[in-house]
């Protein structure tokens, strides 16, 4: 008998510590996959952000750096250039990198750093109790806008892979989901499409993960999906944003 | 090697570049301006990396990257950037990285002025970010002072594992004096420090080692474990205290009626005060201290001679220094105060006359 | 003939390999483990076609799937 599914070397033997049925363990499986796909175990590094993933840096069986809150693509760009040969990926959510980090990731695609981006959207903030984030839909509740997101008053839930492919240098910028097998299969590729860009040192490459948040969303983990389909799907569309590989401009 | 005529600003930027420092980032802000220019221009030419940042915010967490990854990196600004900075410099005191901070003051709060100013005292030396930690703070007074401090605070930063600042001010930044450098390392020297911190840094596993996980890390959620963190961080802080402390004495002596004690600028209109009052026959003394943490409180302590009627702190400021002036002279003698605040520099004659005075 | 093994160390007992499986041969064990959870387990290895879907769907990366 021959193993084909087991966790893959580049994770420890930590267990996630994310709430049961969360997706974002399974971003964080596809980019331990992918690495180790790429044979880039003993030459990839991480920054883990402050959200729900901050423990990051003892999910992953190589060298971590922990960023503070928003900072991951300004650290990432600090490691990449002082160690060229290395590749570097962030690992962030939706308040880390939409809110208190878009200077940092604005900045860091439009300088087109070699860096890889995994961007968890989950309308939400998980980790401090479910506080509206910037991804949060409109009329949407959280315990920070219990009355349903105003995008009068508070504006519009920003849509990241959108606004980065307003600006020239990005390599590769897709938005894909974590809400069924297939899906999963897709959210795969694309995972692996951007670390393979990044060991052959193409540009910046960003993926966005539509995730569940079954905790504060407050559904068990699959209603979450269900809702997800049904109302993050429609406003955040699914697809590829900029390939340079593929010639998607 | 002979001396070259250079602005403060231009001079601490050449040292570090020849200290083995490859990577810089900053934002500009006026009176650092031609520190960053001075980077842009010379780190393509020495094969390193300059980005202007998009903030000090993001130019300070580069700078935790870069230093996570084990290499010589620097960042440097003004007195509004640096208070920007104070975020990634907690977290990088927190995970125990090596970097140069550089302050060039100006006159605060808020927006303040451009001028010379001394009033970031307490920031750099009292805390500045969140949390117990301590910043390694070398006080130049003049530009060959400057130069040869951005050497040494390569060498502090890598033995403690610490971010060390240099806190200068906009006078020291903008004035033009000659410069003796260190010779620029050697290539050998330069590969040396290149691998010095491969034990913990983030680097490659070049040897496949299967237990090889390297973090760079200041998160501790059990209260227990981040106690026991932060009390080693204290013992370090300990050994930089008994090995580190810097200062000059001028004119010490037992004849000695007033002690004066001031830092960087200050310092420098401090003692050509002196240097009149003693040509009329005064006998006034002057410590300044070259490490503002570690403060040199023994030094001062000693100073005190047995004429010494009164100790004197000068500043640019509203009296931050005079209170580690009161720790050292500890109620022996009476400690005044005398400081100039918008940017204003006071004068030799300024000091002579509060000098005088008190004879 | 596959194996499908779930490790009650990682499971977290979430319910989605179960709801993913076409062969609907998984289910919550009586026993609880370390964490309080009621961990998946295969109660069909017989049927088990090794798709990995299962293992595809699982956030805590707890199945282990030979062939
Ligand atoms: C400077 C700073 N501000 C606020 C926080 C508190 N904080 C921790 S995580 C978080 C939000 C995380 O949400 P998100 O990025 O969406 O990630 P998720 O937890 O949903 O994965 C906040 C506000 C912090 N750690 N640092
Ligand atoms: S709080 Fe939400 S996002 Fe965070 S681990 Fe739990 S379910 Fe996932
Ligand atoms: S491999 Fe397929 S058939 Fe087998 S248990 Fe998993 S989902 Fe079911
Ligand atoms: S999907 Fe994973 S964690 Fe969830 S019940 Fe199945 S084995 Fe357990």
């Amino acid at each position: 008998m021959q193993v084909i599914a087991k966790r893959p070397e580049t994770l420890t033997a930590e267990p996630f510590t994310y709430c049961p049925g969360c997706t974002h363990g399974i971003a964080t499986r596809l980019i331990a996959e992918a690495i180790e796909e790429q044979g880039l175990i003993n030459l990839m590094a991480g920054v883990a952000p402050v959200g729900c993933a901050v423990f990051a840096y003892k999910f992953f069986n190589f060298d971590m750096a922990e960023a503070a809150h928003g900072r991951a693509p300004a650290v990432a760009t600090g490691m990449k250039r002082g160690r060229p040969n290395m590749h570097i990926f962030t690992y962030q959510g939706d308040g880390d990198l939409a809110a208190i980090g878009t200077a940092e990731i604005v900045h860091a695609a439009n300088r087109g750093e070699h860096i890889s981006v995994f961007f968890i959207n989950n309308a939400i903030y998980g980790m401090t109790g479910g506080q509206m984030a910037p991804t949060t839909l409109a009329g949407m509740k959280t315990t920070t806008s219990p009355y349903g997101r105003n995008p009068e008053d508070i504006g519009y839930p920003i849509r990241m892979c959108e606004l980065l492919s307003s600006l020239v240098a990005p390599y590769y910028i897709e938005r894909v989901s974590l809400l069924s097998p297939g899906d999963i299969l897709r959210a795969k590729k694309a995972v692996n499409k951007a670390i393979q860009y990044n060991k052959e040192e193409r540009g910046f490459t960003f993926v966005e993960l539509i995730s569940t948040c079954p905790t504060n969303w407050g559904f068990d983990p699959d209603k979450a999906r269900e809702w997800a389909k049904e109302n993050m799907l429609p406003y955040y569309k699914l697809g590829v944003y900029r390939d340079k590989g593929a010639g998607v401009e | 090697m002979s001396k070259i005529l250079m602005k403060g600003n231009e001079a601490v930027a050449e040292a570090a570049i020849r200290a083995g420092c490859r990577l810089y980032f900053a934002y500009p802000i006026t009176p650092q301006s031609e520190l960053i220019e001075y980077m842009a221009k010379m780190m393509p030419k020495v094969g390193g990396t300059f980005i202007q940042a998009e903030s000090e915010i993001a130019a300070i967490n580069m700078v935790y990257g870069a230093a996570g990854v084990g290499k010589r990196v620097m960042t440097s600004s003004s007195s509004p950037g640096i208070s920007l900075k104070q975020e990634g410099i907690s977290y990088m005191a927190g995970a125990e990285l090596p970097a140069v901070i550089v302050n060039v003051q100006r006159g605060g709060p808020g927006l303040g002025d451009i001028q010379p100013a001394q009033g970031d005292y307490f920031q750099a030396v009292k805390g500045g970010g969140h949390g117990d930690y301590q910043l390694i703070v070398l006080a130049p007074s003049s530009v060959q002072e400057f130069a040869d401090l951005a050497a040494d605070a390569f060498d502090l930063a890598d033995k403690y594992r610490n971010p060390v600042m240099i806190l200068a001010d906009g006078m020291l930044g903008q004035m033009m004096e000659p410069v003796e450098f260190k010779p620029a390392k050697t290539q050998e020297e330069l590969d040396a420090l290149a691998n010095q911190h491969l034990s913990w840094c983030i680097c490659p596993n070049a040897d496949g080692d299967a237990k090889h996980h390297h973090e760079i890390n200041s998160l501790e959620l059990d209260p227990e474990i981040l106690e026991k963190k932060v009390s080693k961080l204290y013992e370090k802080y300990a050994e930089v205290e008994k090995n580190e402390v810097r200062y000059e004495t001028y004119n010490l002596s037992d004849d000695n009626e007033i002690l004066c004690v001031a830092w960087g600028t200050a310092a420098r209109v401090v003692k050509s005060a002196i240097n009149e009052l003693v040509a009329q026959g005064k006998s006034i003394g002057l410590v300044r201290p070259i490490t503002c943490w570690p403060y040199p409180y023994e030094a001062i302590a000693s100073a005190i001679g047995p004429k010494v009627k009164k100790v004197y702190v000068f500043e640019l400021n509203s009296g931050q220094m005079v209170e580690d002036v009161m720790i050292a002279v500890n109620g022996k003698v009476p400690v005044d105060f005398w400081g100039k605040l918008g940017g204003i520099v006071f004068t030799p004659a300024d000091i002579q006359a509060k000098l005088e005075a008190c004879f | 003939m596959p194996r499908v093994t779930v490790d009650p160390f990682y499971c977290k007992g979430c319910g989605l390999c179960i709801i993913a499986c076409p062969k609907k041969i998984l289910r919550f064990s009586e026993d609880i483990n370390d964490k309080g959870y009621h961990y998946a387990e295969c109660f069909n290895q017989e049927d088990c076609t090794a798709c990995r879907l299962c293992y595809i769907t699982c956030p805590d990366v707890a199945i282990t799937i030979e062939k």
